[in-house]
């Protein structure tokens, strides 16, 4: 219990400034959990593996277990839960939900941060892209399938009405 | 369409679901460990505490400290929460210890030095059977079974057949459900002990703690929190984690957090048994099997755990969809000094299938005939008898179920076309086509489900809603959708008018366990035999009418709880008539019934690098009546995959009985781009059982891939492959011999 040696990180999470102490060796992850509550992102593997911690850095998609606390100071973090304030996120949402995205869910939060990161970077990727950029992730429920269903359907329904984007 | 969405699925996707580790406690948690063996097999000499730490901000918990019996209560007496003086396993625990701050314990854990005399340990099945090291009780043998019948002996020796005969190998597999198994318990000296955790089976946990704690029923309970997968990994293995927890928390009288990381929970916990099955079998020309001899045999690890049920039923599957009059089954589950294997998925099935369709396979290559020449030869039918004397009563069409997976697939063409891609020795990419066919049995084996008599209760509810009670798990499969979808239907009421209750051993009653493929099936249909009587109480008491709208059951509810204290209904399993299975024999009805499948995957090898690729899959099984279309593709895709893994990807590492590779950067599963295209297919021929029909198909999607993955990979390159996994290295080998 000595908090002496703790440090002071300053970072935008979900929108909002936030400032919390923490020991030197604490990750990401750690904060978004530990400190701040937002249980969402998961822990599966603890070693840039799996995929279920994955957060947006800077709009960028990362994995936060690997990402050191000093390093996120400054940064802005979108979880999951800010994620799913927005309006793009209905639509990826509602596919998830629909196709069978989901099964025991542990995985879900990081598919949806990755799905999310693809349809911005990408307007229309195919099956194969989809399966690229969801590699990173892994599900030991769904064989993959269904979720890759859910995100080409995300997008087809994009694709259908521009103004959803 | 929109009822039957997955129930907890928004909240699953929008991160709001709190797993175990995500839940917030009113008062402080403190974090436990297990202090653990560092060799295979010894003897505790001594435990040594660094004085220079001060113990007393500890918890610290030896098998002195237990109140009941040091003992995991399962089929035996052998496993111990705590290792006393003699030690069977890497890993195995050997004292507890507690701190409020992380960091302090992983301090204390490293000024604990344990002494231990290493002695030699056992770490093959050879090894084991040779029996030259004793490991347990009185033999290394935990069980074994023999299925006989007729005389396999004078024909193999009559000369008038052609006899193969071939070993086959399958190896451990983690179950790797992506959240580790973790646990949170209280003690409260009025109320006993609560454990939270992510689990399959409440009722295990709960009467595992009874006997450790040595507590009343009543002073125990057990709550399932949202579970990130379990695959069988969470069926026996949270009893030990949760008595670990247990233990140190009625010591420090403090709530207990036990949250594994990855590591700790692929080194220790429970995996799938490797196996060994050597199979002799004589054939006339035509492939027919006039005779067959299978060894089959388990490495069950340190303790006997579940090994002597996944053995049945690995035994029971082998000989799979065949008829034939002299088969004999020698099954048997060993002794070695691994951590103990245990549940996953198939038990036992994908281990014995896999041997068997790689046989069919190599005999049809021996004798110039094809797989499906093979197979169709030998086929069993409705009426014909099982080798464990099961007369299938339902429509068992094989040739059917092959004919339509050939269509699908375009199967005899492709096969054409592979062999034309294949003769440009240019091209170093082969490509193959093969495939699986095979059974899996729903429910508890034999005698199971009369010995478990699962029980399940629906009420109704003073808001009009009703309300299931069972102890079942939803751990990703869709339990909760499926259970609302039955009372549903059965109630003509909207889905969001009927509630599942929270899976708490203090409400609800003892459903049995979530496993065996059986919670569709069996406490399905104690879920809809409960909602039938609950409406036909309130038709023959006139709250309702006989012809009565869907709107009217909340109201009718409603006037009926204003005049009844309540209106609960409870049902409870019983054995389907006409179905009889006999202990003493091993023989009869195994199973209520069976799904019938063929699977068949399609590959690509390169034969420079000796990478598989499985291109294709398609999935044909006969299931009774599909509940819900998603959920069920969603658990055979999921299987497939995970049997996928099985055959290409997924190797435990084991050195001196450690698994070296227990990470997910050394252990690999396949992922979004090794996964192939998976056509689903469903026949719903056989509605005898279960709600509306509907038989289990948790497991079955598991038994397929392997073996029809490896025959594709025979068929591309033409040499044998006889172990799973397959890493390209082992093909090398394969090809180059
Ligand atoms: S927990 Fe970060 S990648 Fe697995
Ligand atoms: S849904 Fe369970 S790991 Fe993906």
């Amino acid at each position: 219990m000595e908090f002496n040696n703790h440090i002071t990180i300053t970072l935008t999470i979900n929108g909002e400034q936030q400032q919390v102490s923490v020991p030197p060796m604490a990750r990401l992850l750690d904060i978004i959990r530990n400190k701040l509550e937002l249980t969402g992102t998961k822990e599966g593997c603890g070693a840039g593996e799996c995929g279920a911690c994955a957060v947006l850095l800077d709009g960028k998609m990362v994995n936060s277990c690997l990402i050191p606390a000093i390093q996120a100071n400054g940064s802005s973090v979108y979880t999951i839960e800010g994620l799913a304030q927005k309006e793009e996120f209905n639509c990826l949402e509602h596919s998830f939900h629909k196709k069978g995205g989901t099964q025991c869910g542990f995985c879900t939060p990081g598919m949806l941060i990755a799905s999310y990161q693809l349809i911005k970077d990408k307007s229309s990727p195919n099956r194969e892209e989809i399966r690229q950029a969801m590699a990173g992730n892994l599900c030991r429920c769904t064989g993959h399938q269904k979720i890759i269903d859910s995100v080409a359907d995300a997008i087809e329904q994009l694709t259908k009405s521009p103004e959803g984007q | 369409m929109q009822e039957k969405l997955r129930r907890e699925g928004l909240a699953k996707i929008r991160g709001e679901t709190k797993y175990i580790d995500d839940q917030s406690w009113p008062h402080q948690v403190i974090f436990g460990m297990a202090i653990r063996s560092p060799v295979a097999r010894g003897t505790l000499t001594a435990i040594e505490f660094d004085q220079q730490i001060d113990w007393s901000d500890f918890c610290i918990v030896t098998p002195q400290d237990i109140p009941g019996k040091n003992r995991i209560k399962m089929i035996e007496d052998d496993w111990p929460y705590l290792a006393e003086d003699q030690i069977n396993h890497y890993g195995e625990p050997i004292l507890l210890l507690a701190h409020p701050d992380r960091q302090q314990l992983q301090r204390g854990a490293a000024h604990i030095t344990l002494q231990i005399d290493p002695l030699p340990p056992v770490l093959t099945i050879e090894e084991s059977l040779s029996e030259q090291e004793i490991i347990w009780q009185k033999g290394n043998t935990f069980k074994s079974y023999q299925i006989k019948r007729g005389t396999t002996e004078s024909i193999f020796s009559s000369g008038d057949y052609q006899i193969f005969e071939q070993e086959y190998r399958t190896g451990a597999q983690e179950q790797l459900y992506l959240e580790p198994n973790g646990v949170v318990a209280t003690f409260d000296p009025e109320l006993g002990v609560t454990i939270y955790g992510s689990l399959q089976c409440p009722y295990y946990v709960d009467g595992a703690m009874a006997t450790l704690l040595n507590l009343e029923k009543d002073k125990v309970r057990i709550v399932q929190s949202p579970t990130g997968g379990g695959f069988g990994g969470k069926e026996d293995y949270p009893s030990i984690l949760a008595g670990h927890a247990a233990l140190l928390a009625l010591h420090s009288k403090q709530a207990v957090k036990m949250i594994y990381d990855r590591k700790e929970d692929m080194a220790v916990t429970t995996k799938r048994h490797p196996s060994r099955t050597k199979i002799k079998s004589a054939h006339d020309k035509d492939g027919k099997i006039a005779a067959i001899q299978i060894e089959f045999i388990l490495d069950g690890g340190a303790y006997a755990t579940l090994s002597e049920v996944v053995l049945s039923r690995g035994a029971l599957h082998c000989f799979g969809p065949y008829f034939c009059q002299h088969v004999q089954i020698d099954a048997k589950a060993v002794a070695t000094n691994h951590p103990p294997n245990g549940a996953f998925r198939g038990f036992g099935a994908p281990q014995s299938i896999f041997a068997m369709e790689r046989h069919l396979d190599l005999v049809a290559a021996k004798l110039k005939l094809t797989p499906e020449e093979v197979r169709r030869v030998n086929f069993i039918t409705k009426g014909q008898s099982s080798c464990f004397g099961q007369t299938f009563r339902e429509r068992v069409d094989y040739h059917a179920l092959m004919d339509i997976v050939f269509e699908q697939s375009d199967f005899h063409n492709k096969q054409q076309a592979f062999q034309k891609y294949n003769a440009d020795p240019s091209n170093p990419v082969k490509k193959g086509i093969g495939f699986a066919t095979f059974l899996h049995g729903s429910g508890f084996t034999g005698s199971g489900e009369d010995y478990l008599a699962s029980r399940c209760t629906i009420t109704a509810r003073q808001d009009g809603k009703v309300e299931v009670l069972a102890s079942s798990t939803e751990i990703g499969q869709g339990k909760d959708t499926i259970f609302t979808q039955i009372v549903a239907q059965e109630l003509k009421l909207p889905h969001h008018q009927v509630v599942i209750a929270p899976v708490d051993t203090s409400i609800v009653p003892d459903s049995g366990p979530t496993v065996a493929s059986r919670t569709t099936m069996i406490v399905g249909n104690l879920v809809k035999q409960a909602a039938a009587k609950l409406r036909d109480q309130l038709i023959e008491t006139k709250f309702l009418a006989s012809n009565y709208q869907p709107t009217q059951v909340a109201g009718a509810i409603k006037n009926y709880l204003a005049q009844h204290d309540t209106l609960t209904i409870n049902t409870q399993y019983q054995r389907p008539e006409g179905v009889a299975w006999d202990d003493q024999s091993y023989s009869g009805d195994a199973y209520a019934t069976y799904a019938w499948a063929v699977y068949l995957a399609e590959v690509e090898v390169d034969t420079l690098t000796y990478q598989t690729r499985v291109t294709n899959f398609y999935a044909l099984q006969e299931v009774g009546k599909v509940v819900n279309q998603i959920l069920a593709q969603g658990q055979i895709e999921g299987g497939v995959v995970q049997g996928i893994g099985h055959a290409l990807y997924e190797h435990v590492l084991h050195q001196d009985g450690r698994m070296i590779n227990n990470h997910l950067t050394d252990y690999i599963i396949p992922t979004s781009i090794d996964t192939p295209p998976i056509k689903v297919i469903f026949e719903e021929w056989n509605r005898q059982y279960g709600p509306d029909g509907a038989k289990g198909i948790g497991e079955l999607p598991m038994d397929g891939p392997a073996p029809a993955v490896i025959n594709a990979v025979v068929n591309a390159v033409g040499s044998q492959v006889y172990a799973i996994p397959m890493l390209p290295e082992n093909l090398m080998e394969a090809m180059q011999s």
